[in-house]
């Protein structure tokens, strides 16, 4: 079969439905596929950095800066999270069944080539500068998105 | 291929996944092929149970020959031809 190309848009920024979208993206990445994952709104929360520099922001932006969770590894899961207690339980079962955590999964998405795109519409709304992210992201919009979905075979909203 | 044929197969490379869950054995799969030569046998040895139907797809997808599988003694045994 040919080799193709599957877009995910990653709009969640839930623990469960991250590893949902990392473990589809690094499986189509493993079967030869081109990938990109373009992320959107809560999504973006994702990418944050732990160590971000901080920067002089709005009240709106500052706070939603503070209040939603800082990086992968502050993710709550959809459901169940009981403030926190659900993710913690989550990683410990999937530590447990020997499956890959989120951070590993980001760092082999990276390492097999899948391309990331941060949505710059939802980093100006949220407040995100870049050097807030992770390395190695691009950044662009729907037009890039919708480029990339036209050349894929699978698109997925998460 | 046979239960028979694959216990006495030899394997060029072998790779183990065990202990790793979805998507671990196909990731290990796509590591390990390069490096048997075309017409070259790998194994992978898996516990992850749907790595017996996710290796066939992969092997579909990746167009190499997915040979069969054994079971041994606590995990999966999988044979795949390099095709190209």
């Amino acid at each position: 079969m040919e080799s193709t190309k599957k877009t995910i848009i990653v709009f969640s920024g839930d623990l469960d439905k991250a590893l949902a979208a990392f473990i589809i993206a690094n499986g189509a990445a493993a079967m030869g596929d081109e990938v990109t994952m373009f992320f959107t709104f809560w999504g973006l929360n994702i990418l944050r950095r732990q160590d971000a520099p901080s920067h002089q922001k709005g009240f709106l932006q500052g706070m939603f800066g503070g209040m939603m969770p800082r990086g992968s590894t502050r993710l709550g899961l959809s459901k169940m999270n009981f403030g926190g207690m659900g993710a913690g339980m989550m990683r410990k079962v999937m530590r447990q069944e020997h499956v890959a955590s989120l951070e590993e999964l980001i760092q082999i998405a990276r390492d097999q080539g899948v391309k990331m795109i941060a949505c710059t519409m939802s980093m100006d709304v949220l407040g995100f500068r870049e050097d807030e992210l992770i390395d190695g992201l691009e950044f662009a919009g729907v037009a890039t998105y919708l480029g990339e979905a036209d050349e894929a075979n699978v698109n997925l909203f998460i | 291929m046979t239960t028979a044929e694959l216990s006495s197969t030899q394997a060029d490379k072998v790779v183990d996944a065990r202990g790793t869950s979805c998507p671990g054995p196909i990731l290990a799969a796509k590591k390990g092929i390069v490096d048997v030569k075309v017409g070259g046998i790998m194994a992978v040895l898996a516990t992850d149970g749907g790595t017996k139907k996710d290796l066939p797809a992969w092997a579909k997808k990746t167009g190499h020959d997915f040979l069969g599988v054994i079971e041994e003694q606590g995990y999966f045994k999988l044979f795949v031809r390099r095709a190209k």
